[in-house]
């Protein structure tokens, strides 16, 4: 990049190209950098939101074993017969391996508005939890941000991702020596030392990278692209075929008017669990549930094959009749899906799900890394850092509170999760707010403190922060660590695990930091 | 003062131009393939979906061929070339009668 590679034996038009895409990548690298960050971070912990959605409702118990779906999805049923009678429509997900609930939700109808509960996969009940967003909340900042409206907000994100896009081709444009790039590490040489850790990051995880970020503008085109579908003859109905071919769940159909009891859903999941094999279940679908025109979808899960293409049965009527199995979708429509399976990587079982996680977080670390280069290079062509150019210190403080703040704030976001009331009011949103809190006064830190300490101290209390939770949790006892391991609670046990590994490495870039300070 | 403007706005107006050129003229590129693909013959949803997903393609390569080409003026160039048959079959889906 920009003086740092020789172009010796290059043509001038060559290396034109090259100096332009150098350029290009370093200036859309540096604007969209502190976003793509936060999106990597988040979105690589967003791979265990379930996980982390039961490790922050410890009053819900681990599930020792899995129900059968059918008297599961029976008893969810006989459950929101109470809860909510007169809803047009409600969506039951099953418990799984990796949620011990079932999350039942309903849409407004007569004599009700929209509502959701969880519910005890083994009884039906209604669970009482603390309230909280859980893993939810990261999976959705990873695409939508907090505060900002939705839309702006997910417009903001596909810029990002579009420039990441074109970061990724330049970057591979730039790089002659990609294949020597894979091996090159040069320690303590200052820019010459960042420039080998962004250029390995970027090119072990390179597949990866090119296709989590193309996936993830293919998992919200339908906001960034609608022309298409706008251009199309007969727009309205080609948007409800093109929602048909994205999701199980669509608005119901308008209802009969008479009255007439729900066929047993067991029955249907029996019917789908016959088809699909046991434990393929993980949605039902039910629209009009008091109406002689019911229709019940039981969907297939998404758990044993890579697209998330809707798969599922349809049963309408006071008989439950089977009308509508819908088990193909057309070539563009199933690229579609496994793209966007790919991205979410609900198909994954524990080891690809962690290599997930590990090329997430060398994500994150590439961008990191191209950050960090930014001023490290100027801060070697202008000398003395205290009188920098009023821009570089900006980018340099907003990248500590950016790149080390962030952990500081998700940490803060699982103690608030521990320590807030559980009978405070609105909880679910002060632990969010408590999360963005956190993460202002990281950058207030970042500017008030000498550039190398904040790195320091940011990255240390966010080490002390993560390892200090499985340490409350034993103090306070109830679901510690050690209990999670007996009891073979292999969910909790890997979340605590999870934080003290994530202490370790915030350990260890709070001591390189501080050993850099000392030079 | 006048002719000091003048300079940075002679220094300046290629990149700018180039810059306009990728995000506004790479994105109008995106959107007439993906109505353009409308014409393909195949049905409704998947040629929707089939622009949809291309479109996102076409604009990384409009944005990479912005910044490579030897001049502003023919990044616009190329982007117009490019967008002329595109252009054509948007046009001849826009007139579609409906269904």
């Amino acid at each position: 990049m920009l003086g740092l590679e020789d172009a010796g034996g290059m043509t001038t038009a060559a290396r034109s190209l090259r100096q332009s895409m150098a350029r290009l990548h370093t200036w859309t690298g540096l604007v969209f950098g502190w976003v793509l960050y936060a999106m990597f971070l988040t979105g690589a912990v967003s791979y265990f939101r379930e996980e982390i959605s039961q490790w922050m409702r410890p009053e819900v118990p681990a599930l020792a074993q899995l129900p059968d779906a059918a008297v599961s999805a029976a008893l969810a049923v006989a459950s929101l017969q109470g809860l909510a009678p007169g809803a047009s429509q409600w969506v039951i997900d099953l418990a799984d391996e990796r949620r011990n609930v079932v999350a039942a939700s309903w849409r407004a109808g007569a004599g009700a508005g929209d509502g959701r509960a969880m519910l005890d996969p083994l009884s039906g009940k209604p669970l009482h939890a603390r309230e909280t967003t859980g893993g939810e909340f990261f999976y959705y900042f990873h695409f939508s941000l907090h505060y900002l409206p939705r839309v702006a907000a997910r417009w903001l994100v596909g810029l990002a991702t579009m420039f990441m896009l074109v970061a990724i081709v330049s970057g591979v444009i730039t790089h002659k020596k990609i294949f020597t790039n894979f091996f090159t590490f040069r320690p303590g040489k200052g820019a010459r030392s960042w420039l080998d850790a962004h250029n390995m990051l970027s090119v072990w995880a390179l597949p990866f990278h090119l296709l989590i970020t193309y996936t993830g503008l293919i998992a919200l085109m339908t906001l960034y692209m609608p022309w298409g579908l706008d251009s199309a003859p007969d727009a309205a109905q080609a948007r409800q075929s093109l929602r048909a071919e994205m999701t199980a769940l669509m608005p119901p159909a308008t209802p009969r008017g008479t009255a007439a009891p729900l066929p047993d859903v067991g029955a249907m999941v029996r019917e789908a669990e016959r088809r699909w094999g046991i434990g393929s279940v993980a949605r039902l679908v039910v629209d009009h549930p008091g109406d002689a025109a019911s229709r019940v979808k039981v969907a297939r899960s998404e758990a044993s094959r890579v697209s998330v293409s809707p798969r599922y049965l349809a049963f309408e009527g006071p008989q439950g009749s089977l009308r509508q199995v819908k088990d193909h979708s057309g070539p563009a429509a199933e690229t579609r899906g496994v793209l966007y399976g790919l991205h979410m990587a609900r198909f994954a079982g524990i080891t690809v799900r962690w290599l997930y996680v590990i090329a997430s977080l060398a994500g994150a670390a590439m961008v990191a890394t191209g950050l960090v280069l930014w001023t490290v290079k100027r801060r070697a062509r202008r000398g003395d850092p205290e009188r920098a150019p009023a821009g570089r210190r900006w980018v340099e403080r907003l990248n500590v509170a950016a790149i080390a703040g962030l952990p500081v704030a998700m940490a803060a976001f699982l103690w608030g999760n521990r320590l807030l009331p559980v009978a405070l009011a609105d909880r679910r949103e002060w632990e969010i707010h408590l999360f963005f809190a956190v993460w202002a006064l990281m950058l207030f830190h970042a500017g008030a403190r000498p550039v190398q300490r904040a790195w320091t101290e940011q990255f240390g209390a966010a080490a002390v922060l993560c390892a200090a939770l499985p340490l409350w949790n034993i103090c306070v006892g109830g679901r510690h660590l050690f209990a999670s391991i007996r009891a073979a609670d292999w969910v909790y046990a890997g979340i605590e695990s999870a934080l003290l590994a994530a202490a370790a490495l915030l350990a260890a870039m709070a001591m390189k930091t501080a050993r850099r300070a000392g030079t | 003062m006048r002719a000091t403007r003048g300079a940075v706005w002679r220094a300046r107006g290629p990149l700018l131009s180039r810059i306009a050129a990728a995000v506004f003229g790479g994105y109008a590129l995106a959107v007439l393939t993906s109505v353009a693909t409308l014409a393909l013959p195949m049905g409704t949803v998947e040629a929707v979906l089939t622009g949809m997903q291309a479109s996102f393609v076409v604009y990384a390569a409009a944005v990479i061929w912005v910044f490579a080409a030897r001049s502003a003026r023919r990044a616009w160039l190329g982007l117009a070339l490019a967008a002329l048959p595109l252009l054509a079959a948007a046009c001849w889906v826009w007139r579609m009668p409906a269904a």
